[in-house]
This record gives C-alpha cells, sequence and structure tokens, in this order.
C-alpha cells in the first residue's frame, strides 16, 4: 500500500507540476501534513487509511487540473505528545505544511491543537474523541469532524433510555476520557428520566475484566455502559460473551467503538451490541461507491471508518474554502474562518455546518451489531436502530465554554 | 562479577586536558547550532534527552547500577514544573526548581526502596516503581491523564531572557545542559567518584576498605534522579508539555539505549548517543511502525558487537579516556 | 460474602498466568542467570502461534496447547544458541539488555503486521458455556485455566526437584564445571532450559488467547507485574514463585472488588512494602 499510494502521490506530483507550469498570480500551492497513529492501537482507525482518505480527497477534488498543486506527507506520532508537536512544529518551520488532518490521542490531539493555533496553520481534527477541542480548549484554526465524547454519550445515552433502558451501571476507565464520558451519559440517562445504579472505576488497559463484570451482573441493570475505549472496549465486551452477561438479558452499550473493533471482537460475541458512529460505509449509494473504490486501495481491504471518513470530509471541504478565496493565503485562522461560513457537504456525512467553536455539526447513528446470520459480506456488521440530527448530537452552543463565542 | 565497562589506561592529567578539549569542541558546536540552519528545535530536544541520558550514565556507568525506571524522575520533574508554571504562574527558573526538587524528592524515596537490592533486581525494582507511578498519574487529577498538561506558558527567565524567543529558549537549555553536563563530570572526577568506580569494580574489596558502600551507591542513585528531574523540566519549556510519555518504561528503555549506544561510563557516550537516537527517530519517523523494531536490532547488536558503544570504541581505540 | 467468592475465584485466574511466566522466568534465571526481557513478548507469541495453527493450519486448540509452546520454544532455543549463549561470563545486565531488544523486536514485527486491534480467537467448543456455582456463574474455560496451570506448575517443579534430570539442571546452576566433568553436555542443558521457560510462557499465551484479544502487545505490561511478582517472591525456589504467582492473582481479585481504582498498583505496592519488610523476597536467596 506504502509503495502504491507514493507512486500515486508522485504521479499527482508530475501531473501538477506539468499543469502548473505558467506561475499564476494567486499562490495555488498546499502541503497537507496526515499525523495520525501509524502502527499503535488506533492505526487501525486512523493510520495509514487517513493517509489514503487524504490522498482520495486530493484526488477527488479535481483541483490538480485547475492548477493547484497539491503535496500530502504522512507522519507518525506514536502517541506520544512529544512526538506530535515535535513533527507538527517541524512541518510548519521546515516542510511549510498548511494543514494537519486526522490525529487520533486525545492527549496528543491538544498538544497539536496548540502547535497549529500558534504556527496558525490549520487543523482538522477527525480522530479524537475529546470535546474539549472545540470547547475548553477552541481555537480558531481548529475544526473538529467525526466525532466527540459529548455526542457519544448523548446520542447513546438518549437513544436506549426511550427505548426502555432505564436502569445503567457504568465499567468506566479510571481517567479523564472515561469519567467525561460517565458524566455527560449520566446526565443525559437522569435527564431522560433513566437511574444510574452504579459504576466501577477499572484501571486503563486492564486485561481481565472478570470483576468488574461480575459486579456490574450482580447490579441488575438493564444496561452496562462501557466508558472506555480500544482494548479495552473490546475484552470487556468478550469477557462479557463469557459470563453470559448478554444471555442473563443485560444489553451492553460501548459509548466509544470502531468498525475495525467490531472487526477484531467477531460478530459472535459482538451480535446486540449498541453504540454510536456517524459515518457506515454501507449507509447509502454514495458511501458505498466510496467505500468500495477506498477498500479497494487498502491493504487489508477494509472498508473506511469514521474517522478516516471524516478526514476525507474535511480535507474535501478545506478544499472549497481554498478555492472559495482563489488561492491558499497560508493563513489559517483565515482559512478555517471561510470554512465556518460555508455550509459543509459531501457525499459521506451529508449536510451539515461548523459551529463558530470549530465543531462541525452532521448526523449521527445509533447502531446495533448483526447477528452472524444476518451478515451477508465480511464488513457486513451494523444495523441502524435510530437517526439523532446534529444539532441535538453535538454540545449546543450555549453550553459550549468557548472563548471564541463570546465575541 | 564482571565490570560493565572495561578498564582504560588511567593516565588523569592528559585524560583531563583531553576530555575539556572534546567539551570545549563540543560547546562551541553546539553553541553555533541557531546559525547553521539546523531546526534547532530538534538540537533543543536531543540536548535534554542527553542531559538525561547523562544522569542515567552516572547511575549506571559509574555505580554499575542498570535502572530501568529513569523516567520516572524525568517526568515527575516535567509534571510538577509544567503544574506550577501553568497553575501557579510561577516564573520559569522557580518552575525548574519546583521539578527538580520534586526529583529529588522521588529519589530520595525511591532510591531507600530499590538500594536494597542488586544487579537484576535493582533493575526490576527501579522497573516496577516507575509503572507504579505511571498508574498513579495516569490517575491523579493534576496531570489530566491521557490529555497531558498542555500549553504550558514558557515566560521570561530571570525577568530578562524571553522563551518564547526560538534562540533564546535555545541558548538557554544550552547552558543548562552545559552546567548538568560539567557538575556530572566533576562528581565523576571527585574523591566521591572514585569510590563510587572502586565499588563498581568490586564491592566486597570496597566494603573491606571501610567504605559504607550502600550510602554511596545511594547518593549516586540520588544525584542521578536529581539530574534527571533537571533534564525533565528543561524539556518542559522545549516541548511546551507533559504527558505520561515521560513516565512511560519505553522512555526508560530509550535512555538506555542512548547510553548504550554512545558508550556506558564515558563521559561523551550519552550525548552522542541521545543525538543519534533522536535523529534517528525523527528521520525514520516516516517507516513509523519499524522505529521500534530497528531500535531493538540496535540493543541486539550492540550488547553483542559493540558494547563499548561508539564513543567506547573511539576511546578504546585511541586509547584515550573520552 | 458470595461475590467475595466469586472475586477469590477470579482471582485465580489471573494467578494463573502469574504463576506460569513468573515459573518460566524463575527456570530461566536458575540456570542461565539473566532475567527475560523478552518474556512477555514470548508470552505474545504462544498466543499468535495458537491463532495460526487454528487459521492457517486449521489446527484446534488441544493441539495448540502442545504445538504452540514446542514452536516458540524451538524459537527460544535458536535464540539462546545465536545470542544468549555469548554473553555468559558478561555482567548479567547484557543479558537483561538484550532481551529488551529482542522483545522490542519482536513485538514490533507482530505490530507491523497484525496491527493493535488484535485478533479474535474462539474458545473451545468442549470449554464454553458456564457452570453455576450457586455464588457465581463461573465460565468454564476459566475454570480449565486455573486446573490447567495448577498442573502444568506442579509437574514442572516436580520435573526439576525430584527427577535426575532436575537434579543435573540444579546441580549445574550451583557447579557447571564439576557437572561437565561428569559427561553432562551443560550448554545443551542450558538450551533446553531457556526453551522450557520461554515455553511455559507460550503456553500461557494459548491460555489466555480465548480470554484476551490476541495482540501484539498483550504482553508488553503484562511482564512488568510478572517482575514484580518475582521481585516479592525471590527467584531462588520454584515453589515460592507458583505460590506467589496465585497469592498476588487473589490479592489483586481483591483489590478489585474493594477499592477497583488500586489494582493496578497493588502488585507494586506490596512489591514495596515487601522491600521494606525483608529485602531478598519472601522466599529468595541474597541475590
Amino acid at each position: 500500500m506504502k509503495t502504491m499510494s507514493i507512486a500515486s502521490l508522485l504521479l499527482t506530483t508530475a501531473l501538477t507540476f506539468a499543469v502548473t507550469g505558467v506561475a499564476s498570480a494567486q499562490d495555488k500551492t498546499v502541503k497537507i501534513g496526515a499525523l495520525s497513529d501509524q502502527s499503535g492501537l488506533y492505526a487501525d482507525l486512523g493510520g495509514p487509511g487517513s493517509t489514503l482518505a487524504a490522498q482520495m480527497a486530493i484526488e477527488d477534488s479535481g483541483l490538480a487540473a485547475k492548477g493547484w498543486k497539491i503535496d500530502l506527507i504522512s507522519g507518525d506520532h506514536q502517541n506520544k505528545p512529544d512526538i506530535g508537536t515535535a513533527i507538527a512544529r517541524q512541518w510548519f518551520d521546515v516542510d511549510k505544511v498548511d494543514i494537519i488532518v486526522d490525529v487520533p490521542n486525545s492527549g496528543v490531539a491538544l498538544a497539536v491543537n496548540n502547535v497549529v493555533k500558534e504556527k496558525n496553520g490549520v487543523y482538522i481534527n477527525s480522530g479524537a474523541a475529546t470535546s474539549d477541542l472545540t470547547n475548553a480548549q477552541c481555537s480558531p484554526n481548529t475544526v473538529h469532524w467525526t466525532y466527540d465524547t459529548y455526542m457519544l454519550a448523548h446520542t447513546t445515552g438518549q437513544a436506549l433510555v426511550k427505548a426502555g433502558g432505564d436502569t445503567w451501571f457504568f465499567l468506566t476507565a479510571d481517567y479523564a476520557f472515561g469519567a467525561a464520558l460517565e458524566r455527560d451519559t449520566t446526565a443525559v440517562i437522569a435527564a431522560n428520566g433513566g437511574k444510574v445504579v452504579g459504576s466501577v472505576k477499572h484501571p486503563l488497559n486492564t486485561p481481565d475484566f472478570s470483576s468488574f463484570l461480575l459486579q456490574a451482573q450482580a447490579s441488575k441493570a438493564k444496561i452496562i455502559g462501557l466508558a472506555n475505549a480500544g482494548g479495552d472496549t473490546t475484552n470487556t465486551i468478550k469477557q462479557a460473551a463469557e459470563f453470559g452477561i448478554v444471555k442473563g438479558g443485560q444489553k451492553l452499550a460501548a459509548l466509544l467503538l470502531f468498525l475495525t473493533d467490531v472487526k477484531a471482537i467477531g460478530l459472535e460475541t459482538a451480535q446486540g451490541l449498541n453504540f454510536t458512529e456517524t459515518f457506515y460505509w454501507d449507509m447509502n449509494d454514495k458511501t458505498r461507491a466510496f467505500s468500495k473504490r477506498f477498500a479497494e486501495k487498502m491493504k487489508s481491504n477494509a472498508p473506511p471508518t469514521m474517522v478516516q471518513a471524516g478526514v476525507y470530509a474535511g480535507v474535501r471541504h478545506y478544499f472549497k474554502a481554498l478555492e472559495a478565496l482563489g488561492g491558499n493565503p497560508h493563513d489559517g485562522a483565515k482559512v478555517v474562518e471561510k470554512m465556518k461560513s460555508m455550509p459543509t457537504e459531501d457525499d459521506l456525512f451529508g449536510k451539515g455546518e461548523i459551529q463558530p467553536n470549530g465543531r462541525t455539526i452532521h448526523n449521527a447513528y445509533l447502531f446495533e451489531v448483526k447477528k452472524p446470520s444476518e451478515s451477508k459480506g465480511p464488513w457486513d456488521f451494523y444495523k441502524l436502530v435510530g437517526t439523532v440530527p446534529g444539532d441535538q448530537a453535538f454540545t449546543p452552543l450555549s453550553e459550549s465554554k468557548c472563548a471564541l463565542l463570546k465575541k | 562479577m564482571t565490570a560493565l565497562t572495561d578498564d582504560r589506561l588511567p593516565a588523569p592529567p592528559r585524560a583531563i586536558r583531553d576530555e575539556m578539549i572534546v567539551f570545549v569542541v563540543m560547546a562551541l558546536l553546539l553553541a553555533a547550532v541557531p546559525f547553521s540552519g539546523i531546526y534547532p528545535f530538534f538540537v533543543m530536544q536531543a540536548l535534554c534527552f542527553a542531559l538525561l541520558a547523562c544522569a542515567f550514565n552516572l547511575l549506571i556507568g559509574y555505580g554499575g547500577l542498570l535502572s530501568f525506571g529513569h523516567a520516572m524522575f524525568m517526568g515527575t520533574a516535567g509534571y510538577c514544573s509544567a503544574h506550577a508554571l501553568k497553575v501557579w504562574a510561577l516564573p520559569p527558573e522557580l518552575g525548574i526548581l519546583v521539578g527538580i526538587a520534586a526529583a529529588f524528592g522521588l529519589s530520595l524515596i525511591t532510591g531507600f526502596i530499590s538500594i536494597r537490592r542488586q544487579g537484576i533486581y535493582f533493575s526490576m525494582i527501579t522497573l516496577a516503581l516507575s509503572q507504579l507511578l505511571y498508574f498513579i498519574y495516569l490517575q491523579a487529577p493534576f496531570t489530566h491523564g491521557e490529555d497531558g498538561i498542555q500549553g504550558i506558558p514558557q515566560g521570561r527567565m530571570f525577568g530578562v531572557f524571553d522563551l518564547t524567543k526560538p534562540t533564546v529558549l535555545y541558548y538557554v537549555v544550552l547552558v543548562s545542559f552545559l552546567a548538568g553536563f560539567l557538575l556530572i563530570y566533576r562528581i565523576i572526577n571527585s574523591p566521591f567518584g572514585e569510590v563510587l568506580k572502586a565499588i563498581r569494580e568490586n564491592e566486597p574489596r570496597a566494603i573491606s576498605l571501610g567504605y559504607r558502600t550502600d550510602q554511596y551507591k545511594f547518593l549516586a542513585f540520588v544525584l542521578s534522579g536529581t539530574l534527571a528531574g533537571f533534564a525533565g523540566s528543561l524539556k518542559v519549556f522545549v516541548a511546551q508539555n507533559a504527558s505520561l510519555t515521560d513516565v512511560h518504561w519505553s522512555m526508560s528503555g530509550e535512555v538506555v539505549l542512548m547510553t548504550l549506544v554512545g558508550g556506558l561510563g564515558t563521559i561523551f557516550g550519552p550525548v552522542v548517543g541521545a543525538f543519534a537516537i533522536i535523529a534517528m527517530q525523527q528521520y525514520l519517523a516516516s517507516f513509523g511502525q519499524w522505529v521500534t523494531v530497528i531500535q531493538g536490532s540496535i540493543f541486539v547488536i550492540c550488547v553483542l558487537t559493540f558494547r563499548r558503544g561508539v564513543i567506547g570504541e573511539i576511546a578504546h581505540y585511541l586509547r584515550r579516556s573520552l | 460474602m458470595q461475590a467475595l467468592y466469586a472475586q477469590l475465584l477470579v482471582g485465580l485466574i489471573n494467578g494463573s498466568f502469574y504463576a506460569l511466566l513468573s515459573l518460566g522466568l524463575a527456570v530461566i534465571f536458575g540456570m542461565l542467570n539473566i532475567i527475560n526481557f523478552a518474556h512477555g513478548a514470548v508470552y505474545m507469541m504462544g498466543a499468535f502461534a495458537a491463532y495460526f495453527l487454528l487459521n492457517l493450519g486449521g489446527i484446534n486448540y488441544w493441539w495448540a496447547l502442545l504445538l504452540a509452546p514446542i514452536i516458540v520454544g524451538i524459537f527460544g532455543m535458536i535464540l539462546e544458541r545465536t545470542m544468549l549463549q555469548w554473553l555468559t561470563g558478561l555482567d548479567h545486565l547484557y543479558g537483561l539488555l538484550l532481551t529488551f531488544g529482542i522483545a522490542l523486536i519482536v513485538q514490533g514485527v507482530f505490530q507491523n503486521y497484525f496491527g493493535s486491534s488484535g485478533l479474535p480467537y474462539a474458545i473451545p467448543d468442549q470449554l464454553k458455556g458456564g457452570m453455576n456455582l450457586g455464588f457465581m456463574f463461573l465460565p468454564v474455560y476459566r475454570g480449565w485455566v486455573v486446573i490447567f496451570s495448577l498442573v502444568v506448575c506442579i509437574a514442572t517443579w516436580f520435573l526439576i526437584e525430584k527427577t535426575r534430570l532436575g537434579a543435573y539442571l540444579r546441580a549445574a546452576t550451583e557447579n557447571p564445571t564439576l557437572v561437565r566433568a561428569f559427561g553432562v553436555n551443560v550448554p545443551r542443558m542450558i538450551t533446553l532450559t531457556y526453551g522450557l521457560g520461554v515455553g511455559l510462557a507460550a503456553l500461557a499465551g494459548v491460555l489466555s488467547a480465548p480470554i484476551n484479544q490476541v495482540r501484539p502487545l498483550m504482553g508488553a505490561d503484562l511482564i512488568i507485574v510478572v517482575f514484580a511478582v518475582v521481585v516479592i517472591g525471590g527467584m531462588g525456589s520454584i515453589m515460592g514463585s507458583i505460590i506467589t504467582g496465585f497469592a498476588l492473582g487473589v490479592i489483586e481479585g481483591m483489590t478489585k472488588y474493594f477499592y477497583p481504582e488500586a489494582s493496578n498498583t497493588v502488585v507494586f505496592v506490596l512489591m514495596v512494602l515487601v522491600l521494606l519488610v525483608k529485602p531478598t523476597g519472601l522466599t529468595g536467596r541474597a541475590a
């Protein structure tokens, strides 16, 4: 995959050189940096797939034919804020990058957020969960696409309580992310007339959840909410199946789960699980067409995750803003302002908008994992349970603590 | 027990002259960096790690104790400095002091516990202690867990030096590094350092000569930990964040690797090693996934064929002490 | 009170992994005098071996229990022959550094090819389902893990402490030259011992594959806990490391019930306490 994308990159570059032989009045060069976790925990949901998504956005935009010269580089932040900021700084200082995309891992995402603001670049985050990016730590240079903790908690919490899941027990990862998820979901549950009967905090990266699951089982709650992520979530789900929790009548609600996680768990174990995403490859003809092209270029033939889809959509919208500006002003805040002034619309997320705090608003969907018997293909995993319109799913502007809103 | 480093020819006056020449050359080269077009941010980062590796080397190269948890001192100092700068809004010099004090306190406690066992046990204990701290920092509210402390103000050092200017920051970091380096050099060549080397070579003999070896090792541990804390505090100004990465065991492993590559028990080795490893991480970043594999391979190659490290080999070849 | 029984039992399951891993470390340490930092990596390789045997060779769990440790054990013996044996006579710390490097390589390579999300491995049909013990619902597979590990641990103890081969082993640890004089091939014994220790870790990996995801980093953090277990128990005695392994699993299980926030740290805190009271560890001789 790597060599192929490099080859195609060279090809595009060569083409753009050929086309932009004549210097235009407006600067039409753009350099995009896809900063992601290329080998760790988030590599499958972002990683090389996000670079590919950005690459496809460049190709699909057709800008090369209009005289633009667009470069793409990628970097591996290895989930270390240090390395992330070092790469970001170097990209701005040395490589003259205009825009950084993706950046999963909240810690790295927030660190990079500061660098982009300092260097006046553009930052389209798709991979990180923290709602702080558009809340307390919002920046005039940042657009947060795809999802955040507030949205996950609200959509899942609200939909399940309304469907009758009115008693909850939380298994919460014992750090800021887990606490935020639990806090937000609890508020939604209470607001919709449900009740939280108990919760247990588990350490991050625990291999064994049996103790916690036994406590959840004993609580007799109808819904067991998993306020954790990544390996912790998949392990909880697997082990819950072993302890017969779902068979015993309790439902699991994963607050953060990705397509690749479901693949790793397997339908046999994951069936019946509820969770929220903002993109699924099998939503409509447009998403299917994109996903087919995407999967053909992936080494694993995997369709895009919502994070990768967010990178694609974000980059496309960024190009629209640049085109509207008639060239690249190399002024991040100005470009982001333009992006906010235009409604978003693309094949993957449909219609939406970017709020003044940088939050992109689009539909959110509650999914349920199919039974193995219902699945017709290797990635046919979800069925749609409910749709929540963007303005109800994401933080209302009245609740946002973003300083940009006070002006 | 065989010594970790091979015996070199003892030639004190000439050795010290050689070392001072190399030191001056190194200082001049580093001082010229801002004029050379080399990306200064990268050099600053490397300098912080170089200081950390030198501190670590004090313990293993001269005390024979392999700490596999040195990241905990760097991380602790980093968090405390960051907190002091951001929340208490202290000036930079006091922020650094807070970090150093925290590392000092931590090294007193961890030293007291770990120095009770020798050899491999010592390594395992320091590793376990740093993992314990990792989990504590993951949960403690002031570290902000996974998010880390972000956007740390750099401020004005002594009210004069504006650290937000890259060049000023660079020279402040460079001077701090050189000061730390000279301090370590001084320690190594002091009577205390000589006793330490004697203990490393033959502990029972040192005991029979009447030295309380445990106290010497404890002191070496505290010095090393505190200096590692200094490196951690400096790093806060460069990276402008403090995160869990700095307390994770893989960071401790990287420090070991830097020192091993440069040469255990050599004076300049850790500096060379730190620059080599940081440069490797930078320039191989596009290979992403393979960086850990390459690091592992360097470990294996060094241990099997290259135990003296770069500087150690050069020193051995020139029959000089470096 | 019922919940407490359940937690005790659950603690024993984790204890089984600690016991198997610290037992392997102790066996290797006894013979080679090195701490095998690659132990977490070979544990992971065991799980992956089971995964490959099933998915590429169609070989089921039961055969994997036998074959995976052998395959990984052979890998270990190759490592010992090509690398570790060159370190004899050098400071023990070099063994630690070398195996740390090996761990990085192995984990890095696996991460490259299999990502980090983990691969599923199903519980064998014969061990699916659970039993209602009155105070808890015990998945059959977990019960199997406890019993099987206990059997393996005791068998290893018997092999080393009670058989002729074990007697050679112990003698070779004390005085290799003398044992060689009796016509025993000591280097070969060292290689086999390393293979045995590594095989035990791989066996633990196979056992854990259906419970945890098969992930490249599954052993990376676990090994540090096991190090603490080993420091607490001391590596002087085989039985000591088995008992400490199980005991710490149970204590950790209790912590998860009474104060879950501390369950990650309890083993390390215990290590500190033990070091303060008895620096040589509970059963260990001076290092």
